[in-house]
């Protein structure tokens, strides 16, 4: 059936707006970067479906095996990628947020603003 | 980039310096003898691993590769060396090879981003970049750059996420990475829907990271706390070369396959530049601080290359291109300017300005000349492009005529804000406290008076970038009927 197997879209783009909309509403900082994490695992499930072969497996060439259907390796490279690009920008922003409890006492992004305001 | 972690190792101090400076020359004179190549060629291809395309990743140099490949290293050299004092102070001795480190990495970034013919490469050069920058800018010594840093990380990466959603889309229906494959293989595939959806994910992606109105907020308060010399090379490169990418993918891969898509191209983004340049130069003009100033006018300049792009004919599109050639010459001129005042002035306010003019008179020379680049003086780099820009809308008509008007009154509106900081520089009357202000280091003062040069050569020969952007314009646009 055709919605049974859009099923991994609909779960991409449910998490997709889970991970925006707590980047967005979050007031606290690593709430947001929390969001930033959902929002780019989102697509990484995006690339791993669309290179999912019918009765393919893992993409390794066995030797003797001549017939065999494997998935498409290379979007699962590409999440590679992707996946340790998402780590340094999490460990980065993270790096940040301990700079910024350092110099204004508070995570909350309101309270930065209100105390950036006053100065 | 091999020279990056080297750099990190470097406890000796001036050395860190030393080295990027000289790995910064070497990049900008590859750049040079790229762009003579290209003025011969055209392109310039070279396979990584011999792995042959589409398998592979292409390198593929283009004549609007190689004008950027010149913005951006000849702006990461000339703010090395005119800066070396300007960061010396901004900078703590022990900080300095990482930061070093993380400028060649912004460096390498950026230019991997111009070269590559391999759209998941770009991403990946683009992450690079952008990380980098996160951290040279989180140098800066007052504290208000670390939230605006982190508007900066949250807002890029959502960019770049949307940018790899749109990649994904389209490698679905196209099984390519390749750009100049997925040109050719566009016209085979069945269901344009992805396609049409990547374009737009692609589209905002981009936009975010070139700070198009209204995706800018991040710009303003990153250029302002970064420290100067970080501004100097950040404005004259990052946004141009994500537009760079944008145009590149838009007219490369989707104008021609997409029926109908220059009008959604125009429709779209026209209504954005114009928006841009308006309210951003209005809002430039109320602000207190010298480079939050300038920052806003970055944003109304983002506007205007994406007009020129917008008009989607060549005239506009070479107009748009050659704008950001000028706009990184003038703006990089102008921060170039702010970082000598910076060597004196704690605070940028306009308020502590006032009259620095009698005291540090070469700074503020260059200043205007660069500002009248900006406004589009005669005589300058920004007026070609200007002039430019204008010619090719009156070839629209009757929207032509608005979009002229339109620009006159947002270079007037450049007018006034530049010459708010004229007159309270050399008019006003020297606060008590700044009265024993010395000009700044002479070193920093030949580095900006360099470039204040440029932008009268370029104005008045303006053979070189002219001829690139037009070859530019004109490759991307082939395809349209």
């Amino acid at each position: 059936m055709e919605l049974f197997g859009l099923y991994n879209y609909w779960v991409f783009t449910v998490v997709l707006m889970i991970g925006f909309y707590a980047v967005i509403a979050k007031g606290n900082l690593i709430k947001k970067l929390i969001g930033l994490s959902i929002f780019q695992s989102a697509v990484f499930l995006l690339y791993i479906t669309m290179d999912k072969v019918d009765g393919g497996t893992a993409p390794i060439v066995q030797k003797g095996v001549t017939d065999q259907v494997f998935s498409n390796p290379l979007p699962q490279v590409l999440i590679l990628t992707a996946i340790v690009v998402g780590i340094s920008t999490t460990a980065l922003g993270l790096a940040i947020v301990v700079r910024i409890k350092e110099a204004y006492g508070t995570i909350e992004e309101q309270e930065v603003q209100s105390l950036d305001r006053d100065q | 980039m091999l020279i990056a972690p080297l750099v990190v190792l470097m406890r000796v101090p001036g050395l860190p310096w030393a080295v990027a400076t000289a790995t910064s020359l070497m990049t900008f004179a590859i750049a040079i003898s790229l762009t003579s190549t290209i003025l011969d060629s055209y392109s310039v291809t070279y396979e990584m691993g011999s792995w042959p395309a589409p398998y592979g990743i292409e390198l593929h140099v283009t004549s609007f590769s190689a004008l950027l490949l010149l913005i951006v290293s000849g702006a990461s050299t000339l703010a090395l060396i005119a800066g070396k004092q300007s960061l010396d102070t901004d900078i703590e001795h022990d900080r300095q090879p990482l930061f070093y480190a993380a400028w060649l990495m912004v460096l390498t970034g950026l230019s991997g981003i111009v070269v590559t013919g391999d759209a998941f490469n770009i991403f990946v050069f683009m992450e690079i970049a952008s990380l980098a920058s996160y951290v040279v800018i989180s140098a800066g010594s007052d504290r208000r750059v670390l939230p605006a840093v982190f508007k900066y990380l949250i807002m890029g990466t959502i960019g770049a996420t949307f940018y790899l959603i749109g990649v994904g889309l389209v490698y679905m229906m196209t099984g390519t990475l390749n750009l100049a494959d997925m040109e050719a293989r566009i016209h085979e595939v069945g269901e344009l829907r992805p396609i049409l959806v990547a374009a737009g994910f692609i589209t905002i992606g981009l936009a975010l990271k070139a700070a198009v109105f209204p995706l800018h907020a991040w710009l303003p308060p990153t250029y302002t706390y970064a420290p100067h010399i970080v501004t100097v090379f950040l404005a004259a490169c990052s946004t141009k070369v994500a537009l760079f990418v944008l145009l590149r993918f838009d007219f490369l891969v989707f104008q021609q396959n997409l029926s109908g898509h220059e009008v959604q191209f125009t429709v779209f983004l026209m209504p954005l530049a114009v928006l841009a340049i308006m309210v951003a130069s209005v809002v430039a003009v109320y602000k207190q601080n010298l480079k939050e100033l300038l920052a806003y006018s970055s944003v109304a300049q983002v506007g205007y290359i994406l007009l020129g792009a917008s008009l989607v004919s060549v005239p506009g599109l070479t107009a748009g291109i050659l704008h950001m050639f000028n706009h990184a010459l003038a703006k990089g001129t102008l921060f170039l300017a702010v970082a000598c005042l910076g060597m004196r002035f704690t605070q940028l306010g306009l308020v502590n300005l006032s009259g620095v003019a009698k005291q540090m008179p070469w700074s503020m020379a260059a200043f205007v000349l660069a500002g009248l680049s900006l406004i589009g003086v005669p005589g300058t780099a920004g007026f070609i492009s200007k002039w430019m820009l204008i010619s090719a809308s009156l070839q629209e008509g009757a929207l032509g005529v608005a979009l002229v008007a339109i620009i006159l009154v947002s270079s007037l509106l450049a007018v006034v804000y530049i010459w708010r900081v004229i007159e309270l520089a050399y008019f006003g009357e020297p606060p008590e406290s700044t009265k024993s202000v010395r000009e700044a280091p002479i070193w920093m003062l030949v580095g900006t008076w360099v470039a204040a040069l440029m932008n009268i050569y370029f104005g008045i020969i303006p053979a070189l970038p002219v001829a690139l952007a037009g070859e530019a314009s004109s490759s991307l646009l082939q395809h349209l009927p």
